[in-house]
């Protein structure tokens, strides 16, 4: 058994899951409602009360506000996390994606949802805390650190804001794993596998090639390519324009600008594709808004054509893979199937093409479920960084980075100092020098890509070298040292190799969050304050519970309890004997209503003490000796009225 | 005469206090991961001495052996010191590995370990802006070939294609690709010279050396030209 609890997850476009390594095997640890998969969908509850904030919900709870109150509610944020405004304008369109309206050039996004505003790596944050909560529910126990999967063709900031929403979470995330490696270590586990394979993840919205080479428990990753905004998402898209087009021309109505009747287009259409997998027809019905009905008849010959294009974009990615990793199709001995596109039976047919496998007498490996493949390999890994255990104890994953990591150069080139496919951890030393006397700042830009062209390339980071001792021109040598972890995230460090100054490195992230930002969206710290308040307001009411309870125990010692029926002393004695149950527990309206109940009881038993307090202060006892009295009996809560003297 | 590794014995393990040796990235004795030697060569890394021609089945066997000590998965529960030395050390192996297993690469590096100044492969964006001098010997099918280049280019931009011309560009590329392999079987010829050389004292090393650039050069050169090919006829 492994020292501490290291969870594994599978933070997906379209559903999420976590899953533990439990006696040598990984498991799914279902949700409070019995599900394994949590969908990655978060909402705002509607609020009764408009000063309360917000709860969030997160999962199949969120599903409903999807369709009742679709701008309360967000799905597919994968699709934007490490992104800017300017390269989702193609998501947007497709997306009910509302942004905030003030998004600067190079910032963190901001969605709307409902009256608030979120950056897409605290949408995420809700999704992990529920992992995490489920987790622990099912531990019985706090759970701190886990291993989270990306998709393998992530680029720095995506990892980065990834990285940063599992810190939002109150998780200590101890690696990222790229999600087909994840599924490899799954399926690796089963056998004694040698040799080359092949993992082809399709999944809700991201696409992942990568090539393995397996021996002696080392999993090498040799190649690895995709694209990370297609999926099973790019499916629907084109069946909801088709059912839209078709309810413009056969009902007359245009349904784009209904976020209602599309959500409910998506989730009919959906559930067509799924049946379409197995079936050759199925039936496309909507009810939509004022009264109208869409029904259709699709075929899975017609799915496949119109899906054509969206799976063709596959082969590019596996090709260059191919390229990269030295090999010919034919040398992959075993394919991998993962993501729940995959079970569309074209893809299928794409994948067999790719790879001759029917030809070769062979068949993908479809074993593990693909939804859950990744979430299982991850808390394979999770295994792993724990400490393993007797059947991880050999196990070692060589990841690679997807993208050549680059400068750009005088003319807005890119030189590249770490190619793609290269094992990770990797490093790059550079010099840099300055062009101007005395010169003691030096800007760098770094890129993250293939393309020749700085402004073909994803900018990751531009770097400020400050604090250069002040030199002749070309003086000053500067060695700036790139290093690419096992997470696939870039780190940089500088120093002036002729006066040995550690320069300071100044990274201002494009599109990332920074340090402090991070910290300050911490959902635990929030958290906390939420629950501290509720258990403060459960203290609160029990100490009035408490004040009135005491009270009605020295009632009966008083002149006035005599003065009150029979009935109501019994009717006293009944909520007294509730209240003192209730006020047990922490359902906090329970305990006010109760002890309201009880003080209501007893508010003509205060009056006639009152009265009776205030005639002995005539009859010459002092105001002093008649509010001692008074404290004796049952005052707080009531609010005493003025004394009248008469 | 010391034997290497007499030479470089010069730390003791900040651990058990063991003498490591030096470019050794954990210790033998207590296997502790060791603060990184920035001084240590690829060579080192791997314990090999400075010899081109390698087995690259053994080089993989030592790599593989090497990751597993000291991979940062390994050292997820080790103190923040030994993390960070666990960090650069494997990205120390990985450049290693990644510059040795390739032919090219190695080669390369070696010249720069040696003090010859290179043009690295890939490393110049202005590469293809600048190509290096044209080899005298194919100053003729250079010039042939930029020609046809040229013709398919424009015979492409008003959406065309020319089958003849197409099958004499194929034709020429896998040409150069033989060069190239030729070219490669050069370079590996010139590393027993290499290595030979350095086994029996015999100084001719610089010679070598120059013919190794030149060699580079070469390949650099017909290796563009394969590429304008491939990307002309979107291959």
């Amino acid at each position: 058994m492994a020292e501490e609890r290291v969870i594994g997850i599978d933070l997906g476009t379209t559903n999420s899951l976590v899953a533990f390594m439990y006696n040598e095997r990984p498991i799914v640890i279902p949700g409070e409602d019995g599900l394994n998969l949590v969908p990655s969908v978060v909402a705002l509850d509607v609020q009764t009360d408009p000063t309360a904030r917000p709860t969030v919900v997160v999962g199949n709870g969120a599903h409903k506000s999807l369709m009742l109150f679709p701008d309360r509610a967000v799905y597919s944020v994968k699709r934007l996390m490490g992104r800017g405004a300017e390269d989702v304008q193609d998501e947007l369109k497709l997306f009910p994606f509302r942004l905030a309206d003030n998004i600067q050039s190079g910032e963190v996004l901001r969605i709307r949802l409902g009256e608030m505003e979120f950056t897409p790596p605290e949408i995420s944050a809700y999704i992990l805390r529920q992992l995490k909560r489920n987790a622990e529910r099912y531990f019985g126990g706090t759970v701190t650190k886990a291993v989270i999967t990306v998709p393998a063709y992530f680029n720095d900031a995506q990892r980065q804001a990834t990285k940063d929403a599992g810190r939002m979470a109150g998780l200590d995330v101890l690696r990222l794993v790229n999600e087909p490696t994840a599924a490899a270590l799954a399926y690796g586990l089963d056998r004694e596998k040698e040799g080359i394979i092949a993992v082809y993840d399709l999944g809700g919205g991201t696409f992942d090639i990568s090539i393995l080479k397996l021996q002696d428990g080392i999993f090498e990753v040799i190649a690895t390519n995709g694209d990370t905004h297609l999926g099973g998402d790019d499916i629907d898209n084109l069946l909801i324009a088709l059912a839209i087009d078709d309810i413009r021309g056969d009902l007359g109505v245009d349904v784009r600008s209904s976020a209602e009747a599309i959500q409910a287009i998506r989730k009919a259409v959906i559930e067509a594709k799924i049946e379409l997998s197995s079936a050759d027809s199925s039936r496309l019905e909507v009810e939509l808004p004022e009264g109208h009905h869409y029904c259709r008849e699709i075929t899975r010959v017609q799915l496949e054509a119109l899906i054509k294009p969206v799976l063709e974009r596959t082969i590019g990615p596996v090709r260059q893979a191919l390229r990269d990793s030295g090999l010919t199709s034919e040398q992959i001995g075993e394919v991998v199937l993962v993501g729940g596109s995959t079970r569309i039976p074209a893809v299928r047919h794409v994948v067999d093409n790719l790879f001759q496998l029917a030809a070769r007498g062979k068949k993908p490996h479809t074993e593990l479920n693909p939804d859950e493949v990744v979430a299982l390999g991850a808390a394979v890994q999770a295994n792993i960084l724990a400490g393993g255990s007797k059947a991880t104890e050999d196990m070692l994953l060589l990841d690679v980075t997807p993208l050549s990591l680059g400068i750009e150069a005088l003319g807005g080139v890119v030189a590249k100092i770490i190619d793609r496919n290269s094992t990770i951890p990797a490093s790059s030393t550079e010099h840099f020098t300055t062009g101007v006397d005395g010169q003691t700042n030096v800007a760098i830009h770094v890129l993250q890509g293939e393309r020749e062209l700085a402004k073909d390339c994803r900018s990751l980071a531009r770097f400020d070298l400050k604090g250069i001792p002040p030199m002749s021109a070309g003086l000053p040598r500067i060695e700036v040292r790139f290093l690419i972890d096992a997470n696939g995230i870039l780190h940089v460090s500088a120093r002036e190799q002729r006066s040995g100054k550690q320069a300071e490195v100044e990274v201002k992230p494009t599109y990332g969050l920074t340090d402090e930002q991070v910290e300050t969206m911490i959902l635990e710290s929030f958290d906390y304050a939420e629950e501290d308040f509720h258990v403060r307001q459960v203290i609160e009411a029990r100490n009035e519970a408490d004040t009135i309870l005491a009270a009605v125990e020295k009632a009966p010692q008083h002149p006035a309890w005599q003065q009150l029926s029979a009935e109501e002393r019994t009717e006293i004695a009944r909520l007294d004997r509730e209240l003192l149950g209730i006020k047990q527990g922490d359902n906090l309206p329970a305990i006010r209503q109760a002890t309201e109940a009880l003080d209501k009881a007893t508010r003509r038993f205060a009056e006639l003490m009152m009265d009776q307090a205030v005639s002995s202060a005539i009859q010459g006892e002092t105001m002093e000796s008649a509010s001692t009295k008074l404290g004796q009996g049952p005052t707080a809560p009531h609010e005493i009225a003025p004394a009248e003297f008469k | 005469m010391p034997t290497a590794e007499e030479k470089f014995v010069d730390v003791a393990c900040w651990s058990c206090a063991a003498p490591v040796v030096h470019a050794q990235l954990f210790c033998a004795s207590c296997g502790k991961v060791q603060p990184a030697h920035s001084g240590a060569d690829y060579f080192e890394v791997f314990g090999l001495s400075r010899k081109l021609a390698i087995d690259t089945t053994s080089l993989e066997r030592e790599f593989y052996r090497l990751s597993r000590r000291l991979h940062p998965d390994v050292y997820t529960r080790a103190s923040e010191q030994e993390q960070n030395w666990s960090l650069r050390n494997a990205s120390l192996l990985n450049d290693a590995y990644r510059t040795l297993k390739e032919p090219i690469a190695r080669t390369e590096y070696f010249l720069r370990l040696e003090g010859v100044e290179i043009q690295e492969e890939g490393k110049q964006a202005s590469d293809r802006k600048n190509p290096s001098r044209v080899p005298d010997d194919l100053l003729e099918e250079v010039f042939e070939l930029n020609m046809q280049l040229e013709e398919m280019r424009m015979t492409r931009k008003t959406g065309d294609d020319d089958p003849d011309l197409r099958q004499d560009l194929l034709t020429a590329k896998q040409q150069f690709e033989a060069q190239l392999a030729e070219t490669d079987n050069f370079i590996q010829q010139l590393w027993q010279e290499r290595d030979e050389a350095l086994a029996s004292n015999f100084d001719f090393g610089d010679q070598i050396k120059q013919r190794m650039v030149a060699a580079l050069d070469r390949r650099r050169y017909i290796r563009n030209l394969v590429r304008d090919v491939n990307e002309t006829l979107d291959t």
